[in-house]
């Protein structure tokens, strides 16, 4: 190779170098000017029609101004406290399995490799299994079946929380130190216990915010409420009937050609985001201070 | 007051490594038994088949007899009967992370169900007593957590847990080899004063130590047990010479 | 025996040495009834084999609800579709329909039971192939940025806010995107397209909506762009510096320490986050329902509307029109969900096979 051939392809090279570095920043600009743009939108949509009326008044018929989303707030609540006692301890439980009981199995895998696979499963379908369990009139006598129900999507919600919760609590498990378990075996304790009063108890922060997780991303789902729950107009708090749900709402107020209910998708949108917004970082906090404090 | 430990043809394996081979011997009641060999000689696994604890591991395999008084503790009882009655202090201190000093006391007592408060507190303090670390704790009991204190204390913390539950017998691997001399010989007055109490084995490769402390002292080699003798015996007449070659430092 | 050595050595120690007993803590000597009573209460404490063995099955049991839920959903999204399966058949989902009266082609008209999925997997298939065109660029640039080129004080702000783009509810992308991104691209961006690329018969102006596939390709792009990037990274940072290390020795630039020591080595993973991301855009609802355009006919011009498999499902089922049209319905949802698994499952191997079982994130 020639003297100048070498020189320009060495020039050749730090021009690409700083173009790919260039493209590298452009992309990452790009990526975070669309979040920005949300969030300030967001903000200033929001909060220019958030008012008290919005927390404690249901919507007003159509075409009259004001009235709020309060119970779609409630229903949202009582949709995900449902879903919270189904996911949260089947979700613990399947995490302790994984950890403790069946750690390095081939059961263990599967069950952790079906877990990622389900989180990725649209949840609509988990919706469309609900509906198709719940809804659809099949058994006259039992609960809550035969008709739409806050029941079913709080079901279908509580679905989606157990894969998530499940493999957050055993990544949570397994940073226990094995010395916290030998010390408690030592001393005679049964497993049950050791497992319960000790390798879970020092996991715990962990495992809520884990929790925590599941919860905001379930907060925000619209698609499995939309032919369970299926959303009501007025004050609801049955089970047994449909409900409102704050995405739900959401959806179909920014749908509809009134502005006035375009202003409170906007607000209600704010609630949401920030609900989640808090519960993300408070997951980063808890887990950047180091979820196991203090042991060694 | 502890008992003594028969072991008769004692075989451990970790998978296809047979970590223990023909174990044979008698540990006498209320005495400090040492037991000293190189690394990886097998004296962990050894007390750790006395608490049957080397089951725990899934590739841990025992055969033998091993008797405690007169219980044989592999044929006769379930593993965790023979851990309440056999107390195992750890080399590297761990004491409970999200429990109090009190409550890491009692654990082994609260955790099986002991709920009487006022005879855990009088537990509780007899055994920071008996482990010397009473006067430096006594004021935040419940306020402080096990995992706060320093490495020395959380060790006698842990000392102070196996005791609560008044085991027969104590067991030791290496104590205070994670600890600083200051540490250690606390540790080492501790055992002295314990023993007339339990009977206790302590794994050491600090052979001052075992000299300080234990009657009656054993060797390790390979997974054998070379030679048990008295303790003087073994540090100033052994005979086998394997053990004369460790002792004065010719490997190990 | 060599005694002296060894009287040398212990020379120092004292054998059974006098305690220290330092004040005020005389050791217990007495046992008192306490402790015969503590030893009495544990021994009367049996072995708890019985709560063992209960505990153990039930943490076994919910373990395998995981199972037993994906049985379920694939169980009654089969049962749901019998009606369809058995008309329709395979065709399905490629079928088209001459309607009778107009002669023209009919896909999806319940009144009249003339079901075919093929416009809505024609909508999924180019929204998908839209958002993964524009998003892997991004997504991956982003990722070499924040794992190789990023001054440390920011990666932590950048990342929790990557991860705060995958938080938000779908829901509320759509909104955004209906009052703000669809105006925006039909003001500015489209009539661009429809100008420089209109030859190519993909753009053309016939839809003056803005929304549409075009559209739903750009909201969906912004929506999986959190996954393929962190998961890249995640992938990028599992490389081991030594290979990086490796190139550079040889005098590579940052770009060909990149190019050579990381992408080479993490590229099945990217590839695998590339998956994933793919099928969060495969079954993505909500915000695709509500920019797509909801009409169910299929046209080339990607400007025009369009329909997918999830909204169709979204803005239907709740009203179905018959028991014909419910069970097409679940058809759709039954192929969306074995579609949605092979493709999960296919990136999970992927990603496994290069962070080696590394725990997954919660998305």
């Amino acid at each position: 190779m020639s003297i100048e051939t070498f020189e320009f392809r060495s020039g050749m090279r730090t021009v690409t170098d700083g173009l790919v570095t260039g493209l590298a920043i452009l992309a990452t600009l790009v990526v975070v000017a669309p979040l920005v743009a949300i969030f300030i939108y967001l903000l200033y949509m929001g909060t220019s029609s958030l008012n008290l009326a919005f927390f404690t008044q249901v919507p007003k018929p159509v075409g009259e101004t004001g009235g709020g989303m309060a119970n779609a707030i409630l229903g949202s609540a009582i949709l995900l406290a449902l879903a919270s006692s189904i996911g949260v301890p089947i979700g613990i439980g399947g995490g302790i399995f994984l950890a403790e009981f069946g750690r390095g199995t081939k059961l263990a895998n599967a069950v952790r490799f079906t877990a990622d696979v389900l989180n990725g499963v649209p949840s609509i379908v988990m919706g469309l299994a609900a509906y198709a369990l719940i809804v659809s009139p099949r058994i006259p006598f039992l609960p809550f079946t035969g008709h739409f129900s806050a029941f079913s999507g709080g079901v279908a919600l509580g679905f989606m929380m157990i894969p998530t919760v499940c493999r957050t609590t055993e990544e949570m498990l397994l940073m226990v130190p094995h010395a916290v378990r030998e010390a408690a075996l030592g001393l005679g304790v049964p497993n049950w216990r050791s497992v319960l009063s000790i390798t879970v108890k020092t996991a715990s922060p962990g495992i809520i915010t884990g929790c925590m997780l599941a919860f905001a991303r379930v907060a925000g789902e619209t698609a499995p409420l939309l032919f369970t729950a299926l959303g009501n107009q007025f004050w609801s708090a049955s089970l047994n009937q449909p409900i409102a749900a704050l995405p739900l709402q959401i959806y179909v107020y920014a749908q509809s050609p009134y502005d006035d209910w375009h202003r409170l998708a906007w607000a209600g949108s704010l609630v949401l985001i920030a609900l989640i917004v808090i519960a993300v970082s408070l997951v980063r906090f808890v887990t950047s201070r180091g979820v196991l404090k203090g042991a060694s | 007051m502890g008992v003594g430990i028969e072991v008769s043809n004692l075989n451990a394996w970790y998978g296809a490594n047979h970590t223990l081979q023909d174990i044979n011997l008698n540990i006498p009641a209320n005495h400090a038994t040492a037991l000293i060999g190189p690394s990886g000689c097998g004296k962990s696994t050894f007390v750790r088949c006395i608490n049957r604890m080397h089951e725990t591991n899934p590739i841990g395999r025992v055969t033998g007899t091993v008797r405690i008084g007169d219980l044989d503790i592999y044929k006769d009882a379930k593993p965790v009967e023979i851990r309440r009655r056999v107390g195992m202090v750890f080399q590297r201190p761990n004491p409970f992370p999200t429990m109090s000093i009190y409550d890491n006391v009692a654990a082994g007592l609260k955790l099986n169900g002991y709920s009487n408060r006022r005879a855990l507190d009088e537990i509780v303090e007899r055994s920071l007593k008996n482990s010397a670390l009473w006067d430096e704790v006594k004021d935040e009991l419940k306020k402080k957590s096990g995992a706060s204190l320093s490495g020395g204390q959380q060790q006698r913390l842990c000392i102070a847990r196996a005791l609560a539950v008044d085991p027969e017998v104590l067991l030791m691997d290496e104590p205070a080899s994670a600890l600083d001399p200051v540490s250690t010989s606390k540790i080492e007055d501790l055992i002295f004063q314990l023993k007339s109490q339990y009977t206790i084995v302590i794994v050491t490769h600090n052979m001052q130590q075992a000299a300080r402390v234990a009657e009656k002292t054993g060797f390790f080699l390979n997974g054998r047990m070379v030679e048990f003798d008295s303790t003087h015996k073994i540090f100033t007449n052994p005979s086998d010479k394997r053990t004369e070659d460790y002792i004065t430092g010719r490997f190990g | 025996m060599n005694a002296n050595v060894t009287e040398i050595r212990i020379s120092q120690a004292q054998f059974q040495p006098e305690p220290d007993i330092p004040e005020g803590q005389a050791p217990d000597e007495t046992p008192s009834a306490d402790v015969s009573e503590v030893r009495g209460f544990l021994l009367a404490r049996g072995n708890s084999a019985l709560i063992d063995r209960a505990f153990s099955w039930l943490m076994l049991l919910c373990a395998l609800s995981i199972f037993a839920i994906v049985v379920l959903i694939a169980l009654e999204l089969v049962r749901g579709s019998q009606l369809s399966l058995h008309k329709f058949g395979f065709a399905f989902f490629y079928k088209a329909f001459t309607d009778p009266d107009t002669h023209l082609t009919v896909y999806w008209d319940p009144v009249n039971e003339l079901f075919s999925a093929r416009p809505f997997v024609y909508g999924t298939l180019v929204s998908s192939f839209l958002a993964l065109l524009m998003a892997i660029p991004l997504a991956v640039g982003l990722a070499i940025f924040l794992t190789e080129m990023c001054p440390r004080v920011l990666r932590g702000p950048l990342a929790f806010l990557t991860e705060l783009l995958a938080a938000i509810p779908s829901v509320i992308y759509g909104l955004w995107a209906v009052f703000v991104l669809v105006p925006l691209l039909r003001v500015h961006v489209n009539p661009l397209l429809i100008h420089g690329l209109g030859w190519t018969g993909f753009f053309n102006d016939d839809n003056p909506t803005g929304l549409g596939y075009f559209s739903a390709g750009v909201i969906l792009a912004v929506m999986i762009l959190p996954i393929i990037s962190s998961l890249s990274r995640e992938v990028m940072t599992a490389v081991p510096h030594s290979q990086r290390e490796a190139v550079l020795a040889l005098g590579a630039t940052r770009w060909e320490m990149i190019r050579m020591g990381v992408l080479r080595n993490a590229r099945i993973g990217i590839v695998g986050a590339i998956i994933l991301g793919l099928g969060r855009a495969l079954g993505e609802t909500m915000a695709v329902a509500m920019v797509i355009g909801a009409t169910p006919e299929i046209h080339r011009s990607l400007l025009s509307n369009g329909s997918s498999m999830a909204t169709v499902i979204a803005n239907e089922y709740a009203e179905a029109v018959g028991e014909m049209h419910l069970s097409a319905l679940t058809e759709i949802g039954l192929a969306l969900f074995v579609v949605t698994i092979i493709v999960n499952a296919l990136a999970q191997v992927l990603i496994w096979a290069v962070t080696r079982g590394t725990p997954a994130q919660a998305h």
